[in-house]
């Protein structure tokens, strides 16, 4: 392979990458512009890829195993639905413990991503057993291919094809996602009550808006956007082929993908797209440079961390109104405080 | 006018505040909430394995203790073991937390401490004496971890950057690290696991692998109790935690407690790691401490910042985790059912403190004048 | 048509906790067309009440009547359905946002959302008022007097017909208290109904046709205005007969003891707070500083006590006991305190930067001592007996030593507060706001010890917001506007409308350090 076409190749593939963390900081964008700091998306991430990933197990068994039997619109929807029912069930438990309970939202979150991981492996490593087959583990290549349709003359364009248009439709799903909640959140009555609950919770209730409700619909929506994420990692990124923690940290990528954006939807497209590459350099660089050690190539690992520390770093020394958080972030709200 | 008003009702449930519950009253709510996680983490096992509700605790219980009662230890002792180790971790995040300093880094702080134990062991495991070459291993260790803890503290008391996610992100940084470590030092096998090194063990106390551990996390915890509760360093982080600008506005130098705080917080996380690698593993990898990093910040919050509550906790988690992994084991389930079964619980206690913290009132109806 | 009564309250109670009675079978009304004043001191229940009408607190017990019907408001929301909007004493407003957006929030009208078109109803209610206000700028960077025209735009705005004001002219000069008043006079002869709170009797006096007053959460009685006195007022509102006067000595054996020289300083975000700031404090003397607040006057307390970095300037403290003269300026408040520079400062802020609120009373006055001795450890013992001194001596009215602070009520913390302050036997004393939600007899108690002080040779310097106290209680008062030194005047001889017009003032005087300085 010359270079070019590589460069091509690890750009094509970054955009995938990408793309879970762009969902997963989408949903906490949006979470965080009611004031509530979502340490559960890792979490959540998880519990939306394995509530897609049991969807369409069971649909893929149902239908026998056998790719012909089954109507794509229902491979499609099944796992789709599956994926947001889960995601939404765990946002409303947080939304329950931070804004009804009035729960301290950094354990509350820690908590919930211990136990949305825990959900995701135990599931992933005992659906096979639970529902008696005999199957070693889980392989939805099938369902994964329904997912994968490239669009039309995505292999006659050549370069612009392979980075533009060979992607699976959640890749595409997502960018329309992002682009519709920032038009949500800066121009529409909505988004200005959203981002007054989250700025000063008190004055939005004293402007007669609903609280209460517009945090639990910002958490449950935000969750169920992040839990796409991880359905679309297994779905398209991984084939289909569910293995135990390897989503792995990307949820914690995703909210400080959220500071990077500056709580811009947009500029977490682009954040998204730049980690993503960085994640991939480990599986690239071998052809761009000589390492030396086999060793080696395992620091080229560390970089989306040293980005993401840098990022965090430049951004703090920023010190602009506009590019604050949400000003009651992390706060719970009551109205009757003294 | 007032008819084009749709009538609102009075609001059924009515919620206050309260200032005023006892500790006992407290610590029974606390309690009741435990109670009623367990007994559902004890339900959904049962569904889930098709045994009865009283085998699930059966199988838990002798899984964490073994046969106790006929004087086999070995598994208390293990018990032990992981109990002082998780509460270890939660001792080195206590004061970064009671400075509202959100250590999430415990889980890379310890890893990294782990790390500088293994190096010593393989480097200069034959070059020294047996008591200097502990005493650099500890040494190593506890500064690997306080640098770790450093880092984030110098950012973060110079332009606040955010101590949450940059210490999470450490944590990855010192896993990896550990990752090329392993790769690089059995590259020559390939086995990509480094076999156990024989120099540089902590002792081992009255024939007992474990003794040293837990006596060392026995007196961290009075240590720390002390420090947090009757030092002057202790009152500093208190106020700097309660207010920074009470504490700037009374001549404490807010940065400077932020970096020694986290200082200490770091190493004490690397005792942790210290432990595991030097005293119990003699090896090292990137799952040494487990996830137990996270949890240990849960510990730390339920036990309230107070050290031997926080014992108590990690007892309690212990025994959850385990017991549970055992139940999923027996019925050829995944592991990962403990995290479930300890996430029940504790999103429980979580979620009792509002009822701690608050009353809620129904509304009796009662007829005003026009009755 | 039958004289309705646009609002009637009748045997409101309203508790907090187990033991806080805010309301007790409180009963009111208001008509259209009319200015209603709720007098009362600070702590008597006027907000709280005032707050279930606008939904904000549900009552425990009671009804409420809205023209004659009985209504149940248990949110803001329904609160607007009653054509009720109350402008609240703290802003509410999101500072991010523009004047147009925080009064167009939460409001569902029909159609697509349009800000231009909304701009344009503002206008009109603007115009219709006589309000100047641009609407596209940002709530943070608007002075108070702007935030608070944007409030009462946003009331009307949502057709309110009851209005509220809680404690309005409170950060506002006396000539935007006038214009205030105008527009007020002018919706009340539109039909409205207006209900303003406040515990200042000439302002009563002033504005209103009627007044009600409650006293410790009780309802004490209603009078109209033109038949009622200042002192019969007073009487209602306090329970007894009581003179409202402060003593004030004449300044003895005044020595220059601070000496402050062309400070200048900037904030977080690089804009000027204090610019060129200059003047002496005198032991024996109360210097007071007026001005709008946020013009710089925290600024002004905390850059003498060391929290503030000086980009200019000088500090000077004539050390008494040694005839010294050090320079404070960009020490650090411990080695302010290490020179022997004994400071005290009541900040404005009490539970957010005098006191702990969460740490008991022990442990608020260890605060100041801690440090004490070379070991690592507390000692408890001494901070204990002070704790006890100040509760008996100060009369703080607590469950005990080892109660939270936080606990207390607003005039018992600043009792700790004050008292911890004076306990050290300071030089100089400052202090910020420090009557400001306290009922009348903590206020007076905080006025006594203050010229104790004075008396006893400390130089106090004191930031009020009330003119007519600061005009009884001081010597000197210093007026400052946008961090700079307006003016000096002498407090015997100036006028309220004097010290208002400094207020407003944005050139500085030539020679403003020492232009009060002929007195005594």
């Amino acid at each position: 392979m010359d270079m070019w076409n590589i460069f091509v190749a690890f750009i094509s593939s970054s955009i995938p990458l990408g793309i879970p963390l762009l969902y997963g900081s989408t949903g906490e964008i949006l979470t965080e512009k009611s004031g509530h700091l979502n340490l559960g998306i890792p979490g959540i991430m998880y519990v939306g890829a394995i509530s897609g990933v049991i969807g369409s197990f069971l649909y893929e068994m149902s239908c026998g195993n056998v790719k012909e039997n089954m109507v794509p619109a229902l491979a499609i929807l099944i796992p789709l639905l599956c994926c947001i029912i889960g995601s939404v069930l765990m946002g409303l438990i947080y939304s329950f413990l931070t804004v009804t309970l009035r729960a301290n939202q950094n354990v509350t979150g820690l908590a919930l991503t211990t136990f949305g991981i825990g959900i995701g492996n135990f599931f992933g490593g005992s659906l096979t057993k639970l529902v008696d087959t005999d199957l070693p583990n889980i392989i939805l290549t099938k369902t994964s291919d329904f997912f994968c349709v490239e669009l039309p003359f995505a292999d006659k364009l050549g370069w612009f094809g392979q980075i533009f248009l060979s992607h699976d439709f959640l890749t595409y799903t997502a960018i329309i996602i992002a682009l519709v909640v920032s038009f949500v959140l800066n121009r529409t009555r909505v988004g200005l009550n959203l981002r007054a609950v989250g700025e000063n919770p008190a004055t939005a209730d004293a402007a007669g808006i609903n609280v209460t409700r517009y945090k639990y619909l910002a958490t449950s929506i935000g969750s169920a956007i992040a839990g796409l994420g991880g359905l679309q990692y297994v779905m398209a990124y991984a084939s289909g082929v569910w293995s135990n923690n390897a989503f792995g940290d990307r949820g914690w990528m995703a909210i400080a993908l959220v500071i990077f954006a500056l709580w811009k939807p947009t500029m977490a497209i682009v954040g998204s797209f730049l980690f993503g590459a960085l994640c991939n350099v480990y599986n690239y660089v071998h052809h761009f440079f000589r390492l030396g050690h086999t060793a080696n190539r395992e620091l080229f690992n560390l970089l989306p961390y040293i980005v993401t520390l840098l990022v965090l770093i430049i951004t703090s020394m920023r010190k602009k109104r506009e590019h604050q958080p949400p000003q009651s972030l992390g706060l719970s709200y009551f109205r009757e405080e003294r | 006018m007032a008819d084009m008003v749709k009538k609102t009702k009075e609001p059924l449930l009515h919620i206050a505040k309260r200032d005023d519950i006892t500790g006992l009253k407290a610590w029974l709510i606390r309690i009741a909430a435990i109670a009623i996680g367990l007994l559902l983490s004890g339900v959904i096992s049962a569904l889930l394995t098709g045994a009865s509700f009283f085998e699930v605790y059966e199988i838990m219980f002798t899984g964490v203790f073994g046969r106790i009662f006929e004087g086999k230890t070995t598994m208390l002792w293990r018990f032990l073991q992981q109990t002082a180790i998780l509460l270890c971790l939660a001792l080195g995040v206590t004061p970064a937390f009671k400075m509202r300093f959100w250590n999430c880094g415990a889980e890379g702080q310890a890893l990294i401490g782990g790390l500088a134990a293994m190096v010593c062991m393989m480097k200069i495991g034959n070059a020294v004496p047996y008591p200097v070459l502990l005493l650099i291993i500890v040494v190593a260790s506890l500064a690997a971890g306080a640098l770790w803890g450093l880092i984030p503290a110098l950012f973060h008391a110079q332009y606040r950057t955010n101590e949450t996610l940059f210490t999470l992100m450490m944590n990855y940084v010192a896993t990896q690290i550990v990752a090329y470590y392993v790769v690089y030092t059995t590259a020559g096998d390939g086995s990509g696991i480094i076999k156990p090194v024989a120099t540089g063990n902590l002792p081992v106390l009255l024939g007992e692998k474990y003794l040293l551990n837990v006596l060392v996390v026995l007196m961290l915890t009075v240590a720390v109790f002390i420090y947090l509760k009757y030092s002057k360093h202790g009152y500093e982080i208190a106020v700097v935690g309660e207010s920074q600008n009470t504490a700037r506005y009374v001549g404490i130098n807010v940065k400077k407690v932020i970096i020694r705080t986290m200082v200490i917080s770091g190493a004490v996380c690397a005792v942790a790691g210290m432990l595991m690698v030097a005293g119990t593993d003699h090896s090292i990898n990137t799952n040494t401490i487990g996830g137990q990093g996270f949890t240990a910040i849960m510990i730390s919050w339920l036990g309230q910042f107070n050290p031997f509550i926080m014992a108590a906790m990690s007892g309690l988690v212990t025994f959850l985790e385990t017991g549970a992994a055992k139940v999923a084991d027996s019925f050829f389930l995944n592991s990962s059912y403990a995290d479930i079964v300890s996430g029940i619980v504790i999103l429980f206690v979580v979620g009792c403190e509002f009822f701690i913290r608050y009353t809620v009132k129904f509304r009796h109806n009662k007829k005003g004048g026009n009755a | 048509m039958e004289k309705t009564p646009a609002i009637e309250l009748k045997n409101i109670t309203k508790t907090f906790g187990a033991k806080v009675i805010a309301n007790k079978n409180v009963c009111l009304t208001a008509n259209h067309g009319e200015i209603l004043s709720i007098l009362g001191e600070n702590g008597s229940g006027k907000t709280t009440l005032m707050n279930m009408i606008s939904g904000i607190y549900f009552p425990d017990e009671g009804q409420i009547f809205i023209n004659g019907e009985e209504v149940m408001i248990a949110s803001p929301k329904d609160a607007f359905a009653y054509k009720i909007g109350m402008i609240h004493q703290h802003f509410k407003l999101v500072d991010v946002f523009s004047a147009t957006e925080n009064i167009v929030l939460g409001l569902k009208e029909k159609g697509k959302f349009n800000l231009k078109a909304a701009e344009q109803k503002v206008e009109e209610i603007c115009h219709k008022y006589g309000f100047e206000v641009d609407l596209k700028k940002k709530i943070y960077t608007m002075s108070v007097s702007e935030k608070q025209t944007v409030e009462i735009i946003k009331v009307l705005y949502r057709g309110a017909d009851i209005l509220i004001l809680d404690e309005p002219t409170a950060v506002l000069t006396p000539q935007e208290t006038q214009k205030l008043f105008a527009v007020l006079r002018r919706m009340r002869d539109d039909g409205k109904c207006i209900i303003i709170i406040t515990h200042k009797l000439h302002e009563v006096l002033s504005l209103s046709d009627r007044v009600s007053v409650l006293r410790k959460g009780e309802y004490v009685g209603t009078v109209n205005t033109c038949e009622t006195t200042e002192s019969q007022l007073t009487e209602m509102m306090v329970g007894k007969k009581m003179e409202l006067n402060i003593d004030r000595s004449e300044p003895k054996n005044m020595e220059d003891r601070l000496e402050v020289q062309h400070i200048s300083c900037v904030n977080r975000q690089g804009a000027t707070v204090l610019d060129d700031v200059s003047f002496t404090a005198r032991s024996g003397e109360i210097l007071g500083i007026a001005g709008i607040a946020g013009s710089g006057q925290r600024e002004l307390l905390e850059a003498i006590a060391g929290l503030q970095y000086l980009t200019q300037g000088d500090i000077y403290y004539h050390n008494p006991k040694t005839g010294e003269t050090d320079d404070l300026r960009n020490k650090t408040p411990l080695q302010i305190r290490e020179l022997g520079v004994r400071l005290s400062f009541v900040p404005e802020d009490r539970l957010g930067m005098g006191l702990v609120g969460n740490m008991d009373i022990v442990d608020n006055m260890m605060l100041r001592s801690y440090r004490k001795g070379k070991s690592a450890f507390l000692e408890r013992k001494k901070p204990k007996d002070l704790a006890e001194k100040i509760i008996a001596d100060l009369e703080v009215v607590t469950p005990g030593a080892d109660t939270p602070v936080r606990r207390l009520s607003g005039g018992n913390v600043q009792k700790v507060l004050v008292g911890r302050e004076i306990a050290s036997s300071p030089t100089v004393l400052m202090a910020a706001y420090p009557v400001r939600g306290l009922d009348i007899n903590s206020s007076y108690l905080i006025y006594n010890l203050l010229n104790q002080q004075k008396e006893k040779g400390v130089a106090v310097i004191f930031v009020g917001e009330d003119l007519d106290v600061l005009l009884e209680l001081c010597d000197r008062i210093m007026v400052i506007g946008s961090g700079r030194i307006t003016g000096m005047v002498d407090a015997r001889t100036a006028t309220k409308e004097e010290i208002g017009l400094l207020m407003t003032k944005t050139a500085s005087v030539e020679e403003s350090a020492e232009g009060g300085s002929d007195n005594g």
